[in-house]
């Protein structure tokens, strides 16, 4: 009986300061540092390559002890990224300064096909740009088809019962699939699965045909020998997949990448929005995220601030002639 | 034998006096973080995931691990003495152990809860153990139309879940489906159910804010109403006497142990799915398998074997496409990816070949955190059982504090709070009206990952519904959904006829 009142009366107190201390330090927010856990939005789901790349992130801040306070990560997959960015864009009070999201081109994307969700990117906070992902054509080993060639034979012969796994609804991964149906004349059925993760094992598991995951998605399969890059989506030919030619020496100049940056709630401060630029510039220059960037074939040099924003407002309309051209918009 | 050599090296790393010291204290901290509404074993790994920098990879992951397991053990402590569930994957356990605590049988309660986990763990390991690769290739295999048919055969489970009264049973589920489809669209993205505009519904209903509510909130109500206040305070004394008299009772509970360990480990190793679905399934399994299924949810010992075993099998379970594909099986297998991203090791279908160490030491670990998560459970229920001699005055408050905590823990926002408190007064209501609840929370659940696998199914078949018979692993599992939706319809029309 002691012991729980004791007990209670001490979760009790410990509230009573956490409250007080937190009240106290939002008065005093001059030179800024986060005050209380920052929630770290995920606009994918658990296990794909932005899934993976925030973990990263969030343990490289945790290891060199970049922030006084740890980064939590909330995977909010729905709807194409639209359930990240309504919860970016409804933020407010302290929780505007205490929230940063990981976010690809689904950032540009999902705004432009959802006009009615009220999102414009172009009022969310840069914070950083740290690499761009690369995208490669994948069959599973068991289908035979060593080539990209042998892939269009087979694809159009399987007509529309050739199904192609990717993440989201017109999103990257629906992109380059319409590109190939339109370039190709094929009538690839695309299947939107939550997480490239997911993706990835659908094809290892022979319940798709094709996917065109990005290198760190399917490595591990790859390593392994259950699947086979075809062709890459890339103006080079990447250093770990030397085999596999890029679309341009198929005969089609296509080159589609996509951003893994780090975005603030429209209506962060500047002293906030300045604290998590040099964090974020310091996490590129680690040992850790270099070694990763090279290991996963990621392109793309460090951004911030307006010319951040500018490659936003480029890639922006560079979605928007890509989405009217499917009939998307 | 290859496997005798590999696991004996496991174990010889898991002894290392270092990592027997985390594992002691990961169990221990796990315990705690489990019986605590709102925070399961997601957080606790999430917390001290940074702390594993400062210790081998291996001793790291090993560390996890046992909190993993730990906090699965303790899920049923508050789910039992509280009512509320401690974590999502023992709301199961709430549906009879809170019951049993009711009429004094606590004891008997905890102590199931603690050998159900452990029968579980264990088998589950074994299972890990030997047929890691080849299961591998089953998960594998299991595509969205697998999926459905597996949902359908939960969703069947469910009729068999809610009493006699069957068309209640339906509305339930269908109170359960309607919550889960709020928020946005899977597929195309578009909001939907976002009631009066209110933008905490894009988010969805959280399944923990719906059964902390229910159960937590709704407890309070009803006990207010069913005693006025005045708690009769069962005295209970735990003696070694009648903790073997408990033992020996479990007797009963072997057959639904196997089963929830079985139903639980497979469940788990399929990507998705996770601990939270693959208990809920076990229990309508195992209530509709007995002779007596209507005295489940009123403290039937079998109702809180069977997601205990079920939930600890699963974790287990949850590691395997973790391990070998770098899908996670759960939110915390997920925490326990990036963790091993970190460390430098690559998980996917190589690892078990290029890092045995690591895999091995950890197997080996998961036998000894499963040892000790039992002894150091065991060895707090008579700390736990205080919990019964306070006065429900002072109980109650501490009550709604934890169901506050809890529902405001996993998504951060007040309206999940103030859904919470308006889903315990629905409850309570429901509880009066004899609507069972069971059916609503595991509607709540499985309704979004059954809604994602049909339609990805119907895409991949061009909107034909003969693909989840052409493909034959889910057509066997389509066929006993089937059998087990109509066998309580038969029952329910042959009895009425007998009348």
């Amino acid at each position: 009986m002691t012991t729980l009142k004791k007990t209670v009366t001490v979760t009790l107190g410990a509230m009573v300061l956490a409250f007080l201390s937190f009240t106290q330090v939002q008065i005093a927010a001059a030179d800024f540092e986060p005050k209380k856990p920052v929630d770290f939005v995920i606009m994918a789901g658990k296990g794909g390559g932005a899934d993976k790349m925030a973990r990263l992130m969030q343990t490289i801040i945790e290891k060199h002890e970049l922030s006084g306070k740890p980064f939590v990560p909330i995977n909010k997959p729905g709807g194409s990224g639209a359930e990240a960015l309504i919860h970016m864009n409804n933020t407010s009070g302290a929780a505007q300064d205490h929230t940063v999201m990981v976010t690809l081109n689904s950032f540009y994307t999902t705004p432009l096909r959802q006009a009615n969700l009220g999102i414009d990117i172009s009022t969310f906070t840069p914070v950083g740009r740290m690499a761009e992902d690369t995208f490669l054509l994948w069959v599973n080993k068991d289908s035979g088809i060593t080539d990209f060639d042998g892939f269009v034979a087979a694809a159009k012969a399987a007509g529309e019962d050739w199904i192609m796994a990717g993440t989201g609804k017109a999103q990257e991964d629906q992109l380059i699939t319409d590109f190939l149906n339109r370039t190709y004349d094929l009538n690839m059925t695309y299947v939107p699965y939550k997480g490239g993760g997911r993706v990835a094992k659908e094809l290892a598991g022979n319940n798709a045909h094709s996917t065109v995951n990005n290198p760190s998605e399917q490595l591990g399969f790859y390593e392994a020998g259950n699947t086979v890059p075809l062709a890459a989506f890339t103006q080079n030919r990447l250093d770990k997949f030397p085999d596999a030619p890029t679309m341009g020496e198929l005969g089609n100049e296509f080159a589609y990448y996509m951003q893994r940056s780090v975005v603030g709630p429209p209506g962060m401060s500047a002293e906030a929005a300045a604290y998590y630029q040099a964090l974020f510039a310091k996490v590129f220059e680690t040992e850790e995220w270099q070694k990763y960037r090279t290991d996963k074939s990621l392109y793309g040099d460090f951004l911030t601030g307006d010319a951040l924003k500018d490659y936003w407002m480029t890639e922006r309309s560079i979605h928007e002639t890509m989405l009217k051209e499917i009939g998307e918009i | 034998m290859e496997i005798i050599n590999h696991l004996f090296d496991g174990f010889l790393i898991a002894f290392e006096p270092l990592n027997l010291i985390l594992i002691v204290v990961g169990v221990t901290v796990g315990l705690f973080i489990g019986a605590m509404p709102g925070l399961g074993s997601v957080n606790g790994v999430a917390i001290l995931l940074p702390m594993t920098f400062l210790v081998p990879p291996t001793s790291a992951v090993i560390f996890l691990g046992a909190i993993y397991y730990g906090a699965m053990y303790g899920g049923a402590i508050s789910s039992i003495m509280l009512g509320i569930p401690g974590a999502s994957t023992a709301v199961a356990t709430t549906f009879d152990g809170r019951p049993m605590a009711r009429s004094g049988q606590a004891d008997a309660a905890l102590i199931a809860a603690a050998t159900a986990s452990f029968v579980g763990g264990t088998l589950s390991v074994v299972l890990f153990t030997m047929f890691a690769p080849p299961l591998a290739k089953v998960a594998l295999a299991f595509g969205s139309p697998e999926e459905f048919a597996l949902m359908l055969l939960a969703f069947a489970t469910f009729i068999g879940l809610g009493g006699d009264d069957i068309p209640k049973t339906f509305f339930s589920i269908f109170i359960g489906l309607v919550l889960s489809a709020v928020g946005l669209d899977i597929v195309s993205g578009e909001p939907r159910l976002i009631f009066f505009d209110i933008p905490g519904f894009f988010h969805g209903v959280n399944f923990l804010v719906l059964a902390i509510g229910i159960y937590g909130i709704g407890e309070i109500l009803w006990t207010l109403e069913t005693n006025k206040g005045e708690v009769e305070v069962s005295r209970l004394d735990l003696t070694f006497k009648k903790f073997v008299a408990n033992m020996i009772r479990l007797k009963e509970t072997i057959v639904t142990m196997l089963m929830g360990s079985f139903l639980g480990f497979f469940v788990g190793i399929l990507p998705a799915a996770g601990a939270t679905p693959g208990s809920l399934m076990a229990y309508g399994v195992a209530k509709t398998m007995d002779r007596n299924p209507e005295t489940f949810g009123k403290g039937n010992i079998k109702g809180v074997a069977a997601p205990e075993s079920a939930n600890n099998a699963a974790s287990t379970g949850s590691m395997l496409p973790m391990l070998t594909l770098g899908i996670p099986g759960s939110p915390t297998t997920a925490i326990l990816l990036g963790g091993m991203v970190i460390w430098g090791l690559e998980p996917g279908p190589r690892l078990f070949t290029d890092q045995t160490e690591f895999v091995w030491g950890l197997i080996a670990s998961l036998y000894a955190a499963n040892l000790l998560s039992l002894l150091v459970n065991l060895a707090f229920i008579p700390a736990f059982i205080w919990v019964l001699r306070i006065p429900f005055t002072i109980l109650a408050p501490i009550i709604f504090i934890l169901c506050i905590v809890g529902g405001y823990a996993p998504t951060q926002d007040m309206h999940d709070v103030w859904l919470m408190l308006l889903f315990g007064v629905v409850g309570y209501l429901m509880r009066k009206l004899d609507y069972p609840m069971a059916p609503t929370v595991l509607a709540i659940v499985l309704g979004p990952l059954a809604e994602t696998s049909l339609r990805q199914s119907l895409l991949i078949s061009h909107g034909s519904a003969a693909i989840f018979v052409e493909r034959p692993i889910a057509a066997a599992i389509m066929a006993c959904a089937l059998i087990l939706l109509f066998l309580p319809l038969l029952k329910f029309f042959v009895g009425k006829r007998k009348k």
